[in-house]
């Protein structure tokens, strides 16, 4: 997604003054960036408020939901919606007895993504648990990767507008840390009214990647444009669906702000973040309301937060006791996972038990960054279409569909789709799926336009009563609106000659200025 | 006031030792000593009963009296029998199958549908869900709570 970015220095934008208002939902008025941003990066000095600048600092942990069709140490099924605990094995209910046996399928989706995202994978890694006590955690520890996870040292590229009117794009990067394979937990319902808990396991032991980012981002916007891009990626793989609606993406940031040259200051831990933009938002309160504590004098306590989206803050999470020791200790179950490439491809081991590195390398899709560059090369359509066309689920097919169809060129169709059509199923909140319209359609419509047979508005005219999605061409709708062109010069006189005849008071003014 | 030999036991990540110079499973015998009599090499750490409670929180154990507590203390004895062993420049072991190759599973639904089996174990549920009591009950201060390590300040 464009998406605005920060030079990386804030300054609060209130002036201390009369009435100090007290702590509230929102650090700043509505609608009003409270930053004083240098979009060429680097520390603003301290402006005539003689407020020292800020440096906020942004890392986010994600776990993206492996798209398998089994869970990760078993054998039961990968659902979103199910009766509760009907996807539940003996093992994901931690009875005695049942061990872990590790899913293919999610092993290679780890490293699908820790090759797309530019990480050394390493050839053994090692699994480990993780304790804690919860009701939705059945053997009361996780199984995750804490001491060699599956891939680190990468890094995802993303992209943002330094200006309001999109027209210029910066490309940023953050370093990824690691990739680790790792067990989702149950669900829990809390029933306020009865004292209760009810648990559901369907979720226990679903596969998860938890991508760990370095705190390299210094604001909401550039995290989200990062998240956003790591879905798109995640999605072009088909290692995750990543839909943070259903949970298959959660985003939990890592929020502190410092002075320009001294240490990193305390940082908070934000969760039950719901959506991209909701994320940003969660930032950006985090950044403003730490910013505020110190500058009266306040300290940070190193806690977790949950954001509340109804009032757009974050708030202290109960049930959080003091600093987890999670007792980390090597999964005696499992032996370490040894992964292959071309060179060290055993001889005689058999083809089922063996991940080949490279051969997954090969067969990696375009990503995102590369599929952009290919629309801008091949159609002549500017970076920012390029954004916004892989943005919408389906957008870039039907553009590319339509320039086959049509004489028009792409550069012209661009704004066909971006203007006219993506702003139609965004007022009715429809995918591209569902557009009434179709490629052929618009493409038919655009030909007309092309050959000079109807005008520009005539056609916006058509498109609108397309829209409607009765089964009639575009040529129909043309007939039976009369909006041919009239091609004809002594027919267009006789009109002209007829408006001015028929509103002479007008004429009369015009003529007078 | 009581103290508590917990010893090297509590310092994180020490798996168990091998023995030098075989690079494969250790399969001589150990030479047990029995409980008494035994002490373990290095100064001895006296350690806090704030310990003891961080262990009875974690592990949400009571040690419950002080035959509990000196069995603590000698389990710890016990395994500290192993620090005879010289351990120096040899990598931890993990796991026995650690030379073993780490089975992989193709990706089929082979389990599940079976929550009515399930939920045989469970004592309350509502609805085919699991009950329990709303988010963790946090373990009441020491000051607060009926327990030996009270009395031992």
């Amino acid at each position: 997604v464009a998406a605005r970015g920060c030079g990386g220095v804030w300054r609060r934008a209130r002036q201390r003054g009369a009435g100090q208002p007290g702590p509230g939902p929102s650090p700043f008025p509505r609608g009003q960036r409270a930053v004083a941003c240098n979009a060429k990066g680097g520390a603003v000095p301290a402006g005539k408020s003689g407020l020292a600048p800020w440096v906020p600092v942004v890392g986010l942990e994600i776990h993206a939901q492996i798209s398998s069709n089994s869970k990760l140490f078993s054998g039961s099924q990968v659902q979103f919606a199910a009766p509760p605990n009907s996807l539940v094995s003996f093992f994901d209910a931690s009875l005695p007895g049942t061990l872990p046996v590790l899913n293919r399928r999610c092993v290679e989706a780890a490293v699908m993504t820790g090759l797309a995202l530019n990480c050394s994978i390493n050839k053994k890694s090692l699994f480990d648990r993780k304790h804690y006590f919860y009701a939705d955690l059945p053997a009361g520890y996780q199984i995750t990767q804490q001491r060699v996870p599956i891939a680190v040292n990468g890094s995802l590229s993303y992209s943002l507008c330094i200006d309001n009117k999109m027209s210029q794009m910066v490309t940023k990067t953050v370093r990824i840390k690691q990739i680790q394979l790792e067990q989702d937990s149950g669900k829990s319902l809390h029933d306020d009214t009865r004292s209760q808990t009810l648990v559901d396991l369907n979720r226990a032991g679903v596969g998860l990647m938890e991508v760990v980012m370095e705190p390299d981002m210094c604001c909401g916007e550039e995290a989200a444009a990062a998240v956003r891009e790591l879905q798109l990626i995640l999605q072009t793989l088909g290692s995750s669906q990543a839909v943070m609606a259903e949970g298959q993406l959660r985003v939990d940031a890592n929020v502190s702000v410092h002075h320009p040259g001294e240490p990193y200051g305390v940082r908070t831990e934000v969760k039950n973040i719901n959506s991209i933009r909701f994320l940003a938002k969660a930032i950006d309160y985090e950044i403003q309301r730490q910013i505020e504590e110190l500058e009266n004098g306040g300290t940070i306590l190193n806690e977790t937060r949950a954001f509340d989206s109804k009032l757009g803050c974050t708030v202290p999470m109960r049930d959080k006791e003091g600093k987890q020791d999670y007792r980390f200790m090597p999964e005696p179950n499992l032996p370490p996972l040894i992964l292959y490439d071309a060179k060290s491809l055993p001889a005689n081991m058999n083809h089922q038990q063996v991940i080949n590195i490279d051969w997954i390398h090969e067969r990696l899709p375009d990503l995102p960054s590369v599929k952009r560059k290919k629309l801008v090369e091949q159609y002549g359509i500017l970076p920012e279409h390029s954004f916004t066309l892989l943005n919408e689920d389906g957008l870039a097919e039907f553009f590319e569909s339509v320039v086959k169809e049509t004489q028009m060129k792409p550069k012209k169709v661009i704004g066909w789709i971006l203007k006219d059509l993506l702003s139609y199923l965004k007022q009715h909140s429809l995918t591209v799926k569902e557009s009434p319209v179709s490629s052929f359609l618009l493409a038919d419509l655009l030909n007309l336009l092309e050959k000079k047979e109807i005008s520009s508005t005539a056609a916006k005219q058509v498109l609108a009563e397309l829209w409607k999605g009765e089964v009639k061409t575009p040529l129909e709708i043309v007939k039976e609106q009369k909006l041919e062109l009239l091609q004809d010069q002594k027919e267009l006189e006789q009109i002209c000659q007829a408006v001015i005849d028929g509103h002479e008071n007008e004429v009369i003014m015009m003529v007078l200025g | 006031m009581r103290a508590l030999l917990l010893g090297p036991w509590l310092r994180a990540g020490r798996g168990l030792p091998r023995a030098p110079g075989s690079g494969h499973r250790y399969r001589g015998h150990s030479e047990y000593r029995g409980h008494s009599g035994h002490r373990p090499q290095g100064p001895l750490r006296r350690v806090s009963v704030e310990v003891l409670e961080h262990l009875e929180h974690l592990a949400l154990v009571d040690f419950r009296d002080a035959e509990g507590v000196e069995r603590l203390q000698k389990a710890i004895q016990f395994a500290d029998q192993l620090h005879e062993v010289n351990t120096d420049g040899v990598e931890p072991m993990d796991s026995v199958l650690e030379d073993r190759c780490l089975y992989l599973r193709e990706d089929d639904v082979t389990e599940g549908n079976c929550t009515k089996e399930l939920l045989e174990n469970a004592r309350e549920k509502v609805e085919e869900y699991f009950v329990a009591p709303p988010g963790n009950i946090p373990l009441p201060k020491l000051e607060e709570r009926e327990t030996f390590l009270q009395g031992s300040q």
